[in-house]
């Protein structure tokens, strides 16, 4: 994050706000964002139709097909038709969504998610592992470049790692998150601890179990590496593992949209798409010297 | 630049637009057959970096007699119509014989007997279905590998083809005939079998008897069923859908290992 442009309207006085901008995302963040968003979401709609095919949930190396984790099935025909949704034994009506939902004439149809959770919408499980496959590549050499470019740029050190000084400020940042306080000024420049923990978790947590764990439901793979089928406890374990990591990332999608609001969706969607983000100040902007501009990192 | 008119409801209402709209041309384009077969060019990656993974030899994992599965999910065809078959299931297989054609100097016609004479082996491998399910089951068969190098391949050959009993349409002129094909590193692998016996039985008819292909490594559908004749081609191009198999003329992967 360089500071390339600095207001230079008279000297504000120390009750006058300023606006600044900032050079906040280089371009290879950017793309690595804009490449992983797309890929995460034809992941998750192309995946939901390939869970579809065997929408149930086991642990271990095999399918426990009487006690599954969770099963997603449907009971009664035509109008009737009711959709099951079970977890560790508890039966939930999901009616619509899971289990029975409306199929392409209006009529309620057998199948884990709704046609419009899948890719395609249609039942076509051959479609679904294509699109599937294609971003997971997509995924997996953009996701590659970015980890390279976060330990050779340091944006890993520099942005993402928390300091101590932030790890100490977790408690008031989890207030401040609560109440929807947007840190504003110079702290808006940088990311704050709960947002750096949340990133990380993501980046180095999330993204690359998924990658494994998809790795471990293959036969093949398999071969190659058993040690895979030992971390995660089996193959049926890695499909629970994936589809949690999944909906982990959905959550963090969620939240992440939810804070791009509440901070101010002009300036954070600005700042991913161009890259520039305008900090306010309330007192006079500190000379150009920070650390970013003292390295020359002109990104 | 950003005032206070702001409307955040009229952006909320346009980004709703625009992902409508672009889940909507995605499933456009995803319904069409010839975007899906491009989509699916990504295979030839697959199955290239797979290979360059996967030594020739590595076994898949197998598992200890206590881990076999106690229910085995059979899938697809579990009870082949045709009458052909109904009359060598009703004879207990008596008359089945397993022809070893095309591509070889020395064809082979073998009885259930004689290819339980053949050199064998016994595996507990884990069976992974396309859709997702896994079972384990103890299969022993005879090894294809030797089978195949006593009939002898001409050096053309590229392509073990397994041709099937069942059907899983209701058409009658063979074209929903199930077959499936394999590479032949694949088909010379330690672990691959023609297997008659299965949990120390007599393969049953849900699972294919007299025999079904065991080829470790690669998805269900690869694992053919009810096959009658092994055949060694140079190409898959002139059998049915020619993409080498029921299920890849339909849309799934050739190599099946992921």
């Amino acid at each position: 994050m360089t500071e390339i442009a600095a207001d230079d309207q008279a000297a504000p006085t120390a009750t006058q706000p300023k606006e600044r901008l900032i050079y906040r995302h280089t371009l290879w963040v950017r793309s690595w964002h804009w490449i992983n968003a797309l890929s995460l979401l034809i992941l998750l709609l192309s995946g939901l139709q390939v869970f579809n095919a065997d929408p149930q949930l086991s642990w271990g190396m095999t399918t426990d097909f009487d006690h599954p984790l969770v099963s997603i099935d449907s009971a009664g025909d035509g109008p009737q038709m009711r959709g099951i949704t079970t977890v560790l034994g508890h039966r939930f009506d999901t009616t619509g969504v899971l289990g029975a939902s409306r199929g392409a004439d209006g009529q309620p149809e057998d199948r884990g998610f709704p046609r419009w959770a899948t890719l395609p919408s249609l039942r076509d499980l051959g479609a679904g592992r294509h699109w599937h496959f294609l971003f997971a590549w997509i995924f997996v050499v953009n996701g590659v470049f970015f980890v390279a470019y976060t330990l050779w740029s340091r944006h890993l050190k520099r942005d993402l790692w928390p300091t101590l000084d932030d790890l100490k400020s977790i408690p008031a940042s989890i207030w401040e998150h609560i109440r929807l306080k947007h840190p504003e000024g110079e702290a808006a420049a940088r990311y704050n601890v709960l947002q750096k923990l949340a990133y990380l978790v993501v980046l180095y947590g999330l993204l690359p179990m998924m990658l494994l764990t998809g790795l471990t439901m293959s036969p093949g793979m398999d071969a190659a590496l058993p040690g895979l089928l030992w971390v995660f406890g089996g193959r049926q374990s890695a499909r629970t593992l994936h589809f949690l990591s999944a909906s982990g990332i959905v959550i963090f999608f969620l939240i992440h949209i939810f804070e791009v609001f509440a901070a101010g969706v002009f300036n954070e969607m600005r700042s991913i798409v161009t890259g520039y983000f305008v900090v306010k100040t309330h007192a006079p902007a500190p000379a150009p010297t920070s650390v970013a501009a003292a390295e020359g990192a002109g990104e | 630049m950003i005032g206070p008119t702001l409307n955040r409801r009229r952006l909320a209402a346009l980004i709703a637009a625009t992902g409508g709209a672009t889940l909507g041309a995605c499933d456009k384009i995803a319904d069409d057959d010839k975007v899906a077969r491009g989509v699916g060019t990504a295979e030839v990656l697959t199955r290239t970096v797979q290979r360059l993974i996967l030594s020739p030899g590595q076994l898949a994992p197998e598992y200890r007699e206590s881990e076999i599965s106690k229910f085995f999910k059979p899938n697809g065809s579990t009870d082949p119509e045709s009458d052909a078959y109904v009359a060598l299931r009703d004879a207990g297989f008596k008359d089945w014989r397993l022809e070893v054609t095309g591509l070889v100097e020395h064809p082979l016609s073998l009885s259930l007997d004689q290819l339980r004479a053949q050199p064998s082996r016994t595996q507990i491998t884990r069976h992974d279905c396309v859709e997702g399910w896994s079972c384990i089951g103890k299969w022993k068969g005879a090894r294809l590998g030797d089978l195949l190098t006593r009939a002898k391949l001409k050096p053309q050959a590229k392509y073990i083809v397994f041709h099937c009993a069942d059907s899983l349409g209701d058409a009658d002129d063979g074209s929903e005939d199930y077959y499936e094909s394999i590479g032949l590193a694949d088909a010379f692998h330690a672990q691959t079998i023609l297997a008659y016996d299965m949990n120390d039985q007599p393969l049953g008819v849900p699972h294919g008897a007299p025999i079904r292909l065991r080829v470790e490594r690669h998805l269900g559908y690869k694992q053919a069923k009810y096959v009658m004749k092994v055949e060694a081609v140079a190409s898959l191009d002139k059998l049915h859908g020619g993409y080498g198999g029921y299920w890849e003329d339909r849309g799934y992967e050739w190599y099946g290992g992921i």
